[in-house]
């Protein structure tokens, strides 16, 4: 097995065993989505109108907070040191890292809009809408904070940093995904048009993502 | 003198005490000329002398962006370069940078109350500086939270690079969106749309806020340098100083 396959396998296995990532960040979104009718009330109507939004911003902000696994653990035990020392390229290395990341935290999240749609009075089409654009989304979601975790990677007090460094990138998805997934549930616009743009959001912000995360890691690395 | 002689920091600093008046002189100058023509232009058939406050929002928001601009060469500079003195640049640039663009969200609003009849909207236009501030703030924080001031200048740089998407972004959201913010007046194909007599007021006030930020970066160039060399020292009082294991 090629060492690509190798660090793919081994964020995979860690994640599923170890546990921690994708649960907790499925939890997390029920959390918010839950959170929410408190906060504006329960008219289902009014739900209805804005839960493409809220399950949105619930996953944007799960993904968020699952961020901090993809380098936390490795730099703290040192294998972080070894990928970087080894022969594999950085951005290869970063890009196996992330696509494990995002199977083990973005996809559950994607998986969990059809129950989370019920409580925001979707019905069965717009949450597959919101579905389909979380799943072409959420890769962008993924990578764009492949930046910022790399950034505060050595930071000990790193914390709410990444948040704000990633939050203000991550704004063109969020605008597009919300705009797509109305655009399927009420027009007028053609669903096409908003979801094209979210896919090339998501095909930019991979390969921006590696390459600026690999420079920022073996610039920040002592 | 070679402009790589620069990179010396105590070359640096010379040249900076010695042009720091001459800058200084010159950008004062340059505003009182700025606000003079301004004070004598023409009012709006529609807004009277409201338009006035366009002579300070256009200029900010052109260097919100040339600032930005002038951080990302430096990033490009450290990055690649390996210059000594970019990240000294980029860090001295970022808070005046972010003072442009809230003074460009700020007179903005202000001239949108009584123009628009709302402080904010959220069009292409001010939502992208919005974002543009925030991405200043965030740029700001990652030089704090890193400790060794060369780490923390190669972890900026690469989030400069990273957030200078937003440059277009921010110059043509008017045109590629239906925004309440006017469309592009001056840069443009096919020339300026704005008359002379509001034109040249404009240009000055830019070019004595270009000014403006030329001689404030020197001078924080100069703070910055002088501020690592007192941290230097320090660390090695600290390593010397009887009680420690050095």
């Amino acid at each position: 097995m090629n060492a690509l396959a190798a660090i793919f396998m081994r964020d995979i296995r860690l994640a599923v065993r170890v546990g921690g990532g994708g649960g907790i960040g499925v939890l997390f979104f029920l959390i918010v989505v839950v959170l929410m009718p408190f906060a504006i009330g329960p008219d289902m109507a009014l739900l209805g109108r804005i839960g493409p939004a809220i399950l949105w911003l619930g996953a944007l902000l799960a993904s968020l907070l699952t961020l901090e696994r993809l380098f936390a653990a490795d730099h703290e035990d040192g294998s972080l040191d070894l990928i970087l020392m080894s022969d594999t390229p950085l951005e290869l290395a970063v890009a196996a890292k992330a696509l494990a990341h995002w199977l083990t935290t973005g996809l559950p999240l994607v998986i969990a809009v059809p129950l989370l749609g019920l409580f925001m009075n979707l019905d069965g089409h717009a949450s597959a809408a919101v579905a389909l654009t979380l799943l072409a989304g959420t890769p962008a979601l993924t990578f764009i904070g492949l930046i910022g975790a790399a950034l505060s990677v050595a930071l000990r007090r790193g914390g709410l940093l990444l948040a704000v460094l990633v939050l203000p990138l991550t704004i063109p998805v969020l605008v597009f995904g919300v705009s797509a997934s109305n655009a399927a549930i009420v027009g007028p616009l053609p669903f096409g048009t908003p979801f094209t743009i979210l896919c090339a959001l998501t095909l930019t912000s991979v390969v921006i993502g590696i390459f600026a995360a690999a420079a920022a890691l073996r610039h920040g690395m002592e | 003198m070679a402009l790589i002689d620069l990179a010396n920091p105590s070359r640096f600093l010379a040249l900076a005490e010695r042009l720091l008046p001459y800058l200084i002189g010159l950008t004062v100058f340059a505003l009182a000329a700025g606000l003079y023509l301004a004070s004598g232009a023409p009012d709006d058939y529609q807004q009277g002398a409201t338009v006035k406050i366009m002579f300070i929002h256009v200029p900010s928001a052109w260097l919100s962006m040339l600032v930005w601009g002038v951080m990302s060469v430096a990033a490009l500079g450290t990055l690649v370069w390996r210059h000594p003195l970019a990240d000294v640049a980029a860090k001295a640039a970022a808070p005046i940078g972010a003072a442009f663009t809230l003074i460009c969200l700020v007179t903005g609003s202000l001239w949108g109350r009584p123009m628009w009849g709302t402080y904010w909207v959220w069009d292409a236009r001010l939502t992208s500086v919005l974002v543009l501030f925030l991405m200043y703030l965030g740029v700001i924080a990652l030089w704090r939270t890193v400790d060794d001031p060369s780490r923390a200048g190669r972890a900026a740089a690469i989030l400069t690079l990273v957030g200078a998407i937003n440059i277009p972004i921010i110059k043509w959201s008017v045109d590629w969106w239906n925004t309440l913010h006017q469309p592009a007046s001056v840069v443009k194909l096919g020339g300026p749309a704005i008359h002379p007599t509001i034109l040249v007021p404009l240009l000055t006030m830019a070019v004595a806020f270009a000014l403006l930020f030329f001689t404030l970066h020197v001078a924080a160039m100069r703070n910055e340098i002088l501020r690592r060399r007192v941290r230097s020292l320090m660390l090695l009082k600290a390593q010397i100083a009887p009680g420690s294991e050095a």
